[in-house]
């Protein structure tokens, strides 16, 4: 039988978007306390592309499946890597995955946060806490075209100083990419020779065009509504502000309601959202 | 290097303030320097110095039962450090120590308090600067205090 180009062939089918796909574990890697990246490869060898900003649902077989944003490079797609918090069953299971370990992958799911559209002007990332994971695939992607970006800044809060994610990337980041890194923890020790207080402190003090600047911020909803409204203060273009939001998805593809933020399906058109598009909604409760 | 004079109207502390009042509030600032390690002061002193920070980082610490000191905030260039000059019984609340070669201007607290009492012009608008500094303090640490980094429940 000869296979018919287009409708009814197999190569042409688009892939069942609730069929996972199989991941083998290659890398293992404790980050902080609570937190784990995992390296991941393809057991039939074809790469995932994404877009830097985009998740994909994670199922640990046998104990479910979780959200979980790519924090790996998108200009390498044959490797898939994730970071992972410890807090529940699910995670705990997928962070546990030692190499060699088999997980299933649906995906990538979601918006970007299209960093080529900030060429030209300024960037500014707002990470908090385990939010740096998703931006960290924008920051590869900015440094791999450093040259077309003015200042960079990534401003970053953590928990404490022990909570600091990627800190080799951190520094690796400023030191080779001239990218401004500025970090501040809520609580710290004697020994902490760094900023202590609220990142939207960073965003009031940092240095940059804030009309020709793309914000991107990624953390808990709380922190993301303080440093969009210092970002706002600053100057920075509602449609140039963008938030990865959050919220707790299920099938990725728009059908369950489970991420729902008023008309929008957070797993289609979002995670990544304007903030002229955000405004309106993150003040108000119970949305 | 300029002189304090010079210097004030470009802190964002004394931005908007007359230039008679800067000149005024100047008369009772001195440089200062302190090295890493270094305390500005000790919590339970009198807090008879306001210090405005022009370089460096000082991280404001409590000390914490059996363990070693706490940082709950820090203050770098274009900073202020201490009100507790002028708000009785104007002793020190926390310690406060140079993390870094740290270059600020130390205002006299009595001096800058009898300034306040004698023109309620100079005294408003410092007043009105301070309130500002512990306005940004209090939101800060009520947002801290929602542990936003911490693992969600």
């Amino acid at each position: 039988m000869t296979a018919v180009a287009g409708a009814g062939s197999r190569a042409a089918r688009p892939r069942d978007p609730f069929l996972p796909r199989p991941f083998v574990v290659r890398r293992h890697r404790q980050d902080t306390r609570d937190t784990w990246t995992l390296v991941l490869e393809p057991v039939d060898g074809v790469p995932m592309p994404f877009a830097a900003g985009q998740f994909t649902m994670m199922q640990a077989f046998g104990a479910g499946e979780a959200p979980i944003s790519i924090s790996g490079d998108p200009a390498r797609p044959a490797v898939l890597e994730h970071t992972i918090r410890n807090v529940g069953a699910v995670t705990r299971a997928l962070v546990h995955a030692a190499p060699g370990a088999e997980l299933g992958i649906r995906g990538p799911f979601g918006t970007g946060w299209e960093v080529s559209s900030g060429r030209g002007g300024d960037v500014v990332f707002v990470a908090g806490g385990i939010g740096l994971a998703p931006l960290r695939p924008a920051v590869l992607e900015v440094c791999a075209d450093r040259a077309s970006y003015g200042r960079v800044l990534l401003l970053y809060g953590a928990r404490t100083p022990e909570d600091i994610l990627f800190g080799d990337d951190l520094r690796r980041w400023a030191a080779d990419h001239a990218v401004d890194v500025q970090v501040t923890v809520d609580n710290g020790q004697h020994a902490w020779q760094g900023r202590v207080g609220l990142v939207t402190q960073l965003v009031e003090r940092g240095g940059f065009d804030a009309v020709n600047t793309l914000a991107l911020v990624c953390g808990p909803e709380v922190m993301m509504r303080y440093a969009a409204m210092a970002l706002r203060a600053r100057g920075v273009p509602p449609a140039r502000l963008r938030l990865s939001m959050e919220r707790n998805m299920k099938c990725g593809v728009g059908l369950c309601g489970h991420c729902q933020l008023r008309e929008y399906f957070l797993c289609v058109d979002g995670p990544v959202l304007t903030y002229d598009v955000l405004e309106p909604l993150m003040a108000r409760a119970e949305l | 290097m300029q002189t304090i004079a010079e210097y004030l109207p470009q802190h964002p502390f004394f931005a908007g303030l007359p230039e008679p009042l800067v000149a005024l509030v100047a008369g009772c600032a001195v440089n200062v320097h302190f090295h890493p390690g270094q305390h500005l002061f000790h919590e339970g002193e009198p807090a008879d110095t306001f210090y405005v920070i022009r370089h460096g980082r000082v991280s404001l610490e409590v000390h914490a039962p059996a363990g070693s000191p706490v940082v709950v905030d820090s203050a770098h260039a274009d900073d202020v450090v201490g009100w507790s000059w002028l708000v009785p019984p104007y002793r020190w609340l926390f310690d406060a120590r140079a993390t870094e070669e740290t270059s600020a201007i130390a205002f006299d607290g009595a001096c800058l308090r009898d300034k306040c009492d004698t023109d309620p012009a100079v005294g408003y608008a410092m007043l009105q600067r301070v309130v500002q500094v512990m306005s940004t303090r209090l939101h800060s640490a009520r947002i801290r205090l929602l542990d936003v980094y911490g693992a969600p429940v």
